[in-house]
């Protein structure tokens, strides 16, 4: 049980990469650490896998170094890494019981037969296979199969890491948050560092304690739940995390106020000169966009959504399209109504990196 | 209710198929099944012979059950010895091909070469190529002491017709294979390595149990092929020496064809049939009990 360093860890699938835009995964600089739960977040393509199987030693990365503790592990085989994987389709030994399968990780490890039956039972009682354990496993429902997948992942205590790519993508909905519940009250239960890979953001900020978000082969953010909604690093991460994404207007900024179309908006923090020749944004979520009977920006209002939980209209400000939180009995498309904006929630974006402002 | 208008006319588009059927299958059978049931005694007369012929075939205590019986047992044991040659090697050399870059094309070209040569040329090349005096392979065995003599020696001409099954149909059996493993998602192979898995769990717990389907297939086949092998005894041995390689089919035509004894011939031809036909029934119920019970 160590925590796991990428040292400037890249992969290029092509060989040598020339450009950037030439590696799959651009060079990342990460610990993670022993007990923690930490999910991948980013949409297909993004690199993630790439990322988990490096890891797994699926995949060896064309440059920098992987740490299991202070070895060296950046060339050794997968079988040499004390790693659990758990993959996307459920992948069991259809020949074997559901037993004889949670126990296969062990027994090719020669571990005491005693030893073996303890923690299959063990796990089995964890994941709710106890009563199918000397079913064979040929027979069962997706969603079965999976556990089993997730069982052989969990069943052995050294494993450095175990690592979960998409695992729940089969399951029906209903089953989903069942089984990361359970997932979850597994990892406090047997303190392992779990990295869960997903294009979820329902499932990664349930189930991580930390997130990386990954776009585009670069982890973007790597924060807790709350530190991806409140203070998104990046553009991406602002439109990827919450439902709908941030607004981004682009704007000029000085001081403590932004000019966004014509309007002057109160920004929370004070910036010093950003008039350079890269784009200045300014973001906001929809949940900190409210309207108002009050004094306000005038914005009309082109589309009102109802999502059930929450309504949600997309207005305009002057030429910019904005989601703002609207309250049950608004109506009236094409209305003209006042919105706030809360300036504590306001972020600066320059070249879609968040500038940090001074304390007012 | 769906008002949908009763229209049986795409029967009429399955006629033509039956009228060759008629003529290919059904008027030959039947023609045999006539034949069994009745004798001879030249002339074109026929008299009413009910299922003696029958009774004697499967009495091996007559002289044409004790010959049914030989070629019977040789032509299972043939088999036997094929389907123990072919499946495993073919399974091992599907496990050796190459799976990715330039080399899959050309390895799976040279796999499949031997199975498009026509029969008549695999007898022919055969027989020269094991003739004692002057074919490669049995001059070169005769060379390092052997007694090799396939038209004297019923070892060597078993050997033989094995030998020539074996390269011409092991290739079949590598492809079905090859087939197969292709078809094993690549997750199996990650997750055994990460479980630990030796070389030997891998192929019994994994690419095994996938194979089941079509092993079953490629068995099928073999079986088949070998039960019914007829152009390779007739080409390099005749069926000899003496009647060491004189399998069904070829004791078959010579009772049919040499000796024009009909009644006998036919009765003998209906029970290799009936033989084939509940190989084939077992097979397909194998299949399709593997088919219902699912993600093999």
């Amino acid at each position: 049980m160590t925590s796991i360093t990428l040292d400037r860890i890249a992969h290029s699938y092509g060989g040598k990469p020339r450009l950037e835009s030439d590696y799959q995964l651009k060079p990342i600089q990460h610990v993670w650490e022993q007990g923690f739960a930490y999910a991948l977040l980013g949409p297909s393509g993004c690199g993630k896998t790439t990322l988990l199987n490096i890891i797994s030693g699926l995949v060896i990365p064309s440059e920098g170094r992987l740490l299991f503790g202070d070895k060296d592990v950046t060339h050794l085989p997968t079988e040499q890494r004390n790693i659990a994987q758990v993959f996307q389709f459920p992948v069991i030994y259809d020949t074997m019981t559901v037993a004889e399968n949670l126990a296969f990780p062990l027994k090719n490890r020669r571990l005491a037969k005693p030893v073996i039956d303890r923690r299959v039972a063990e796990i089995a009682k964890m994941l709710d296979l106890t009563a199918d354990l000397n079913r064979r496993a040929r027979g069962l429902t997706a969603d079965a199969k999976q556990k089993i997948s997730l069982g052989r992942g969990l069943v052995r205590s050294d494993v450095s890491a175990v690592l979960f790519d998409e695992p729940l993508t089969v399951i029906d909905p209903a089953l989903k948050w069942e089984l990361r519940s359970k997932l979850k009250s597994v990892h406090r239960a047997l303190d392992l560092l779990m990295i869960y890979v997903t294009h979820d953001q329902t499932e990664a900020l349930t189930f991580a304690d930390k997130v990386v978000v990954m776009n585009d082969g670069r982890a973007v953010q790597i924060g807790a739940p709350a530190d991806l909604f409140y203070r998104p690093e990046h553009t991406f991460v602002g439109y990827f995390i919450g439902s709908p994404g941030m607004n981004f207007m682009p704007a000029g900024v000085k001081g403590n106020r932004a000019e966004v179309a014509g309007f002057e908006v109160r920004l929370g923090e004070i910036y010093g000169d950003l008039s350079s020749d890269q784009s200045v944004q300014l973001g906001v979520r929809p949940e900190f966009v409210s309207v108002t009977s009050g004094p306000g920006l005038p914005a009309q209002v082109r589309r009102v959504v109802d999502l059930g939980r929450k309504r949600l209209a997309h207005v305009l400000l002057g030429n910019h399209p904005l989601v703002v939180r609207i309250p049950r009995e608004m109506e009236g498309v094409g209305d003209v109504v006042n919105i706030s904006i809360d300036p504590a929630n306001t972020h600066v974006y320059v070249a879609d990196v968040r500038v940090q402002g001074r304390a007012p | 209710m769906i008002d949908k208008p009763v229209n049986n006319r795409a029967w009429f588009f399955v006629l033509p198929v039956l009228g060759v059927v008629l003529f290919s299958s059904i008027i030959p059978v039947m023609t045999v099944v006539n034949y069994s049931v009745q004798d001879t005694m030249g002339a074109n007369s026929f008299f009413w012979n009910g299922d003696q012929w029958f009774r004697d075939l499967l009495n091996p205590a007559t002289t044409i059950g004790a010959r049914f019986n030989d070629a019977l047992f040789r032509t299972l044991g043939f088999s036997l010895a094929c389907l123990l040659i072919e499946v495993p090697l073919g399974i091992a050399l599907a496990l050796c091909a190459p799976r990715k870059g330039w080399a899959v094309g050309i390895s799976l070209v040279i796999i499949a070469l031997p199975m498009l040569i026509p029969w008549n040329v695999v007898g022919t090349i055969w027989q020269i190529f094991t003739r004692e005096d002057i074919g490669l392979f049995g001059a070169a065995l005769v060379g390092i002491g052997l007694h090799y003599n396939v038209t004297q020696e019923p070892i060597s001409a078993w050997m033989t017709i094995v030998v020539i099954d074996v390269w011409h149909w092991t290739p079949l059996v590598i492809l079905l294979s090859y087939a197969g493993l292709r078809a094993i998602p690549d997750a199996y192979y990650q997750a055994a390595r990460i479980d630990g898995a030796s070389r030997w769990a891998v192929f019994f717990n994994i690419e095994l149990p996938k194979l089941q389907k079509v092993l079953v297939i490629a068995v099928l086949l073999r079986f088949m092929q070998t039960f019914m092998i007829y152009t390779e005894p007739f080409v390099v041995t005749g069926g000899g020496p003496g009647s060491a390689t004189t399998f069904l089919s070829i004791d078959l035509d010579k009772i049919a064809l040499g000796q024009v004894d009909l009644g006998n011939a036919a009765a003998m031809s209906l029970v290799y049939y009936l033989i084939t036909l509940t190989v084939c029934w077992i097979f397909f119920t194998i299949m399709t009990q593997l088919e219902r019970r699912g993600d093999v």
